[in-house]
């Protein structure tokens, strides 16, 4: 199975040109978390529970010793089943969780797009939300606004930036989110199933500023479960397994490998077996 | 599966390099953590303004809000406290009442506020890393912006009583220092608290009334009886309000050893509090 091995993953530009930059190394990374499955976590709950000597929170193995790295420039997609651990990865490298065991390595400054959307309070508006997000991601207030004009002018919602985010629909919220996570300028940007959202047009939009992101030699992560956008916008890709780094190499090679084990149905402890 | 090795790969030197490792100890370097803290103070700023702006104090009738409200609780106290007490306090009493009761308005609304500060803002914690606590933070700092304009409130009541004015008035500084960094403390405690226990917050209110009732603001620390004396050196507040109204009010220096049991009590607060904050908030994240 040497088409799987990870080993032989490395890029065409990476080869030609062994100087290129790291932008993110992860080592040996396993995020393990603790959650809890009640409905409501309360004191109420909780005494009731004491009661009845029941556990109610579980231990999430979301990431199992997952190794990689990834030259700058690179356009990475992250593929894998529902709950392999994709968006728990994401989080890890734009240091929002920590690791459990392992080492994460980050060159540079990460800008996020996860897939929850961006909005702080749906009480504010876009332009406060815009504001708050960006000095929480530690810019200065005079950079917030030289980029503020790009966002609200890329996103296109016009005089809708002055009005509460609860009143705006879920694609005006995605463009929203997109436009301010490729404005902050950011040599790495992770992208969380995030595009899936916006109208065609703004699609065709975004796919076109992300190529441009790359072409600036910014390294780009993509996760996505359209895996016609990943092939379209990534030279390599990663697919995650429950938690376990399953393949590593050019896009093709793994969507093809992924599309026929979701169709055949292996198991990953089939393919771990290398 | 082996990991993969690049050799020869340097990183760029001139780019920002952030190492994210496992730590056995829950707690992250602090002096990393308070230049983060610092780094992100337009932050707290911004979010000071605009929760200022929402919480109706935009309009002028909002602005009046903000002095209207503590000066009717106050008033309706003197009333109540005038027909419970055998004898009127008169205003000098109605100094001490209105001026107490501004002070533990302030701490009340830091700890209230502070309470659902971090599990309101969900998003922006799954979303952006940064340190949590200045959401708390910023909660305590918006009700003390909101405290001051009650003490133009105060500065009239004062005057019309003809109470003593000196020098000594700046004592006020350092008890309301205490006053603050104590909510503060309680503010990040309680707002941790309040990811694992959502129904924290329904009950604060009680814990608040209850609190006010055992704190010298509808009476004076001299009138408790003896009997209950030493139950009252377990309430944080005796102290700092003990010396607030001896300063303000009554016109004295304060007395040093309660100043000193004020300090110990805030500073306690805020290394305890702090701490128990610092300690949980890498686990917000998994907790929303």
């Amino acid at each position: 199975m040497s088409s799987l091995s990870v080993s032989d993953a490395a890029t065409p530009r990476a080869q030609a040109d062994p100087a290129t930059p790291l932008a993110v190394k992860v080592e040996h990374l396993s995020v393990t978390y603790r959650t809890s499955i009640e409905k409501a976590p309360t004191f109420r709950n909780t005494i009731s529970r004491m009661g009845r000597g029941q556990r109610v929170v579980r231990e999430v193995q979301a990431v199992n010793d997952v190794s990689f790295e990834v030259p700058t420039g690179t356009v990475l997609g992250i593929i894998g089943a529902n709950g392999a651990g994709k968006s728990t990865l994401m989080r890890t490298i734009a240091g929002i969780l920590p690791p459990s065991q392992g080492r994460v390595e980050v060159h540079g400054q990460v800008s996020t797009l996860l897939s929850l959307g961006v909005g702080f309070n749906g009480q504010l508006t876009g332009r406060e939300n815009v504001v708050l997000g960006g000095l929480a991601r530690g810019l200065s207030r005079e950079q917030v606004q030289d980029k503020y004009e790009q966002i609200a002018e890329f996103s296109e919602l016009g005089e809708m930036m002055d009005m509460p985010m609860r009143t705006y629909s879920s694609g005006h919220g995605a463009r929203l989110g997109f436009s301010i996570a490729v404005h902050m300028e950011p040599d790495i940007l992770l992208i969380d199933e995030a595009l899936s959202t916006g109208d065609a047009r703004f699609k065709r939009k975004s796919a076109q500023k992300m190529r441009e992101l790359v072409a600036q030699a910014r390294t780009l992560f993509l996760v996505s479960h359209a895996l016609g956008t990943v092939k379209e916008l990534c030279e390599e890709a990663l697919w995650l397994h429950q938690g376990r780094l399953v393949m590593r190499g050019p896009t093709d090679e793994v969507v093809a490998a992924y599309a026929e084990f979701q169709e055949v149905g292996e198991t990953a402890t089939t393919l771990e077996d290398f | 599966m082996k990991a993969l090795v690049r050799t020869g790969r340097q990183p760029a030197p001139s780019v920002p390099v952030q190492v994210y490792t496992a730590q056995r100890m829950r707690l992250p370097r602090l002096g990393t953590y308070l230049s983060d803290l610092w780094t992100r103070r337009h932050f707290a700023q911004h979010l000071i303004r605009t929760q200022l702006r929402t919480q109706q104090s935009g309009t002028v009738f909002g602005q009046l809000w903000l002095v209207i409200n503590p000066l009717m609780l106050a008033l309706i106290y003197f009333v109540l406290t005038n027909i419970l007490r055998e004898r009127s306090g008169g205003a000098p009493f109605l100094a001490h009442l209105t001026v107490c009761v501004f002070a533990f308005h302030l701490v009340s609304t830091s700890v209230t506020s502070s309470a659902r500060s971090v599990t309101r803002s969900g998003k922006l914690i799954l979303n952006t890393a940064f340190p949590r606590s200045l959401l708390p933070i910023a909660a305590v700092l918006t009700a003390f912006v909101r405290f001051l304009p009650t003490m133009l409130v105060y500065a009239v009541i004062h005057l019309y009583a003809g109470l003593p004015i000196g020098w000594h008035l700046l004592w006020a500084l350092p008890v309301l220092a205490e006053l603050v960094v104590f909510s503060l403390g309680i503010g990040l405690a309680v707002s941790a608290l309040q990811v694992y226990f959502r129904d924290l917050s329904n009950f604060l209110p009680y814990a608040v009334r209850l609190w006010l009732y055992s704190s010298p603001v509808l009476y004076y620390v001299d009138e408790v009886p003896h009997g209950i004396k030493p139950l009252l050196a377990w309430n944080p507040l005796v102290p700092m309000l003990a010396s607030w109204s001896r300063v303000l009010p009554e016109g004295h220096v304060p007395h040093l050893h309660l100043m000193l049991q004020g300090a110990a009590w805030a500073l306690g607060a805020l290394v305890v509090g702090g701490l128990f904050f610092v300690s949980r908030e890498r686990e917000f994240a998994v907790r929303l």
